[in-house]
């Protein structure tokens, strides 16, 4: 299941946006540009496989149950843990000593746990993507976040993640390939991060990479990226 | 040889034939003529790319680049990523594949003078015009999923290499209300930009000197630098994997109807169509018309010139104000300078620079003032503009620069708008088939993909659906109203 395909109107004050990535338009606050219905772009090549369907009548594809919609009926926490589970991530709250994992009847825990905020969410190896991050974008408690080996986080990805800054102390991007040292570089934002690994990332000059971050964070212990150690995954 | 279908006309008997011969075989021979021209086409268009230097005579030993076709449905002029950008969303937006010809004409293969290759490749969303912040959010939406766009099956997929560390916009104390009104603007068109006071400045980049600034304001999303080599060649492979001709050539002249047209008796000016554009090839006095049905001027730092040169009819003429101003762009090398978080910096005193790379490499400039603009006939560097100018200033700002070691450096165009500083996109008042998207006054680049969707749906739609660009049309250097953009940098 894709994270975060969202057609939301009305969402929040206005972070006018087209992103055409995923087919669907998503338009939050006002419109940008003239018309007052959402704008269509039409599918774009995805895998460049498709014949060319710009300019043809695009049949009416109705906005999927999306969690945005959980957002504003029952709070970021829901919304979060809702988006994580369906990708099969975990989930933890604060004051919970267990991970909540995708297996068997989430969705009643989820809503019952609705006040209590989300302190760790583990996607490793999810399918999350730019889009996706919008569904945690309000968690001001979150301190874990785990995205090692997500094949679609990248350097965008990593610099939407801004927004997560203040309360994250722990975040692992280790083995995600599409990370550079262009996303990391955004991290500067993350002040309170005690703990980052970086470990498997396709890196120029690792050790230098390595030193820069340590100067950049420096409250923070960052694992992987030693000198003398290949990036895992490379051949 | 098989040159040409007017060359075969004129080889063939004619269809006459003597008054005593019946019917039968005049049909025949006009037949005959007519296959044997339509052989003769398509054995040209096959043979043509396959065996340059055949045909045509050209120096030896030199091999000759693809003719212009005599005919095509659009001709963009200007092969830059603007040129490029239109190219692409026309083939990308036409309702039917291989719906339309188009062709984009570059006089300069080399690209040796072309703004888009010598830019800094700059992003970002902090303008004050809210068409520009448009453009710029959906250039990002693009260059974000540029795979799904420009993706080529069997090919590597396309990395510009975007480093989204944001735009950092310094202002004195007597700039403060201007940036404030500024942002002010950009935050009600959703742009995620934040004030920052001289303390939270320099506790977030220490390595700055807070000294004369009041505020600052700071991009946080889609907002950063790329490599424009690679948006180019990303833009001009997938164009001419979807059928986009491209072809060496410059454009000297425009055949108008003008002259099959009665002059106006009415108040009414008169509005002509452009019928053929004149190609002119390298190095060489022989043109091909090409005959057309639109045609796009995305010529950048010289789209003025193509409509002075384009010998036009007086009554048809309307100048564009766009002149190449000469920037000049230098790189150094600092040991202690600031590290990763290092944003896209502009001064309070117009000086601006960014972090090239990871190993202490930075890049910068300033652009001069009015009055002291330097020739922009050739692309030579004034060094001493490095020393005397733009070094100083920088290095007041960050004390780190006061030892630095200077490396490269070069100059490029702005195709700067005298009129306003802001891009003209949109057709000629007096021209209804020529369409411009140019004068983006150091923009280009980022506004590219944006200004090439509007200029296609504005071809294929006749109107504009994603971007609004009207207020940027032509109108109004006719009218004389201004569209001022504060923010050029």
């Amino acid at each position: 299941m894709r994270g975060g395909r969202g057609h939301a109107r009305g969402a929040g004050p206005g972070l006018g946006g087209l992103d055409p990535y995923l087919g669907a338009p998503y338009i939050w606050g006002s419109p940008i540009g003239v018309a007052s219905s959402p704008i269509h772009m039409g599918q774009p090549h995805r895998g460049c496989i498709q014949p060319h369907t710009y300019g043809a009548a695009q049949p009416h594809i109705p906005p999927p149950r999306t969690h945005m919609h959980l957002k504003d009926i029952y709070g970021p926490n829901v919304a979060a843990a809702a988006f994580t589970l369906s990708l099969g991530g975990s989930v933890r709250y604060e004051g919970q000593e267990q991970w909540l994992r995708p297996h068997g009847p989430w969705q009643e825990r989820v809503l019952q746990l609705r006040s209590v905020p989300v302190w760790g969410l583990d996607l490793s190896a999810c399918p999350v993507t730019y889009s996706g991050l919008g569904s945690l974008e309000p968690l001001p408690h979150l301190a874990h976040l785990d995205l090692s080996a997500c094949p679609h986080v990248d350097d965008w990805t990593v610099a939407r993640m801004r927004a997560l800054a203040p309360s994250l102390r722990s975040l692992s991007l280790s083995r995600c390939p599409r990370v550079t040292e262009r996303g990391l570089a955004t991290l500067h934002h993350f002040r309170e991060l005690r703990h980052l690994d970086v470990s498997g990332l396709n890196v120029p000059s690792p050790g230098l990479v390595r030193i820069l971050l340590e100067e950049m964070l420096p409250g923070c212990r960052i694992v992987g990226m030693e000198l003398d150690t290949p990036p895992k995954g490379t051949t | 040889m098989l040159r040409s279908g007017s060359a075969l006309r004129r080889g063939l008997p004619r269809a006459g034939g003597a008054p005593g011969r019946g019917m039968r075989s005049a049909d025949m021979f006009r037949e005959l003529g007519l296959r044997l021209r339509l052989m003769g086409r398509t054995l040209q268009d096959q043979l043509s790319p396959l065996a340059p230097g055949t045909g045509s005579w050209g120096p030896p030993g030199v091999p000759r680049d693809p003719q212009p076709p005599e005919e095509a449905d659009v001709v963009v002029v200007g092969g830059g990523v603007v040129g490029w950008s239109v190219a692409y969303w026309l083939k990308a937006l036409e309702a039917r594949r291989h719906g339309m010809r188009v062709l984009v004409l570059e006089r300069d293969p080399t690209y040796s003078r072309a703004s888009t290759v010598l830019s800094a490749g700059g992003i970002r969303q902090q303008f004050s015009l809210p068409e520009n912040i448009h453009m710029s959010r959906f250039s990002a939406s693009f260059l974000r999923n540029i795979n799904e766009y420009l993706g080529v099956p069997n090919e590597p997929p396309v990395d510009i290499q975007f480093q989204p560390s944001g735009y950092l916009f310094l202002a004195s104390p007597q700039d403060a209300e201007g940036l404030e009104a500024t942002v002010k603007v950009q935050r009600e068109e959703g742009v995620q930009v934040t004030l920052l006071s001289p303390a939270q400045l320099k506790d977030k980049f220490p390595w700055i000197d807070t000294e004369d600034v009041a505020v600052a304001s700071y991009g946080l999303e889609d907002e950063g630098w790329f490599d424009p080599w690679t948006l180019l060649t990303a833009l001009r492979r997938k164009a001419m994997s979807l059928g986009v001709l491209s072809c060496a050539g410059e454009v000297r002249g425009f055949v108008t109807s003008a002259e099959d047209l009665m002059p106006p008796r009415g108040p009414d000016p008169l509005s002509a169509r452009i019928k053929r554009i004149h190609v002119y090839m390298q190095d060489s006095l022989e043109y091909q018309p090409v005959t057309c049905a639109i045609v796009v001027n995305a010529a950048g730092a010289w789209a003025g010139e193509l409509l002075e040169t384009a010998g036009l009819p007086e009554a048809l003429r309307q100048p564009l104000p766009i002149q190449p101003r000469k920037r000049y762009i230098f790189s150094w090398h600092c040991h202690d300078g600031p590290g990763l978080s290092c944003p896209f910096l502009i001064d309070t005193t117009g000086a601006y620079f960014r972090r090239e790379g990871i190993a202490g490499n930075y890049l910068g400039g300033m652009s001069p003032p009015e009055e002291e603009e330097p020739d922009p006939s050739d692309l030579s560097v004034d060094h001493s503009y490095f020393q005397e100018q733009v070094w100083p200033r920088l290095a007041r700002r960050v004390p780190a620069f006061s030892s630095l070691r200077p490396g490269s450096s070069w100059a490029g165009y702005y195709d700067h708008n005298s009129f306003d500083r802001n891009g003209v996109v949109g057709a000629h008042p007096r021209l209804s088939n020529l369409l411009v998207a140019a004068g983006f006054s150091g923009h280009g680049l980022q506004h590219a993909p944006a200004a090439g969707r509007a200029l296609a749906e504005l071809v294929l739609k006749g109107r504009y659906e994603t971007l609004d660009l009207s207020r940027l049309g032509w109108s109004r250097l006719v009218q004389r109203e201004p569209l001022v953009e504060g923010g050029v940098v």
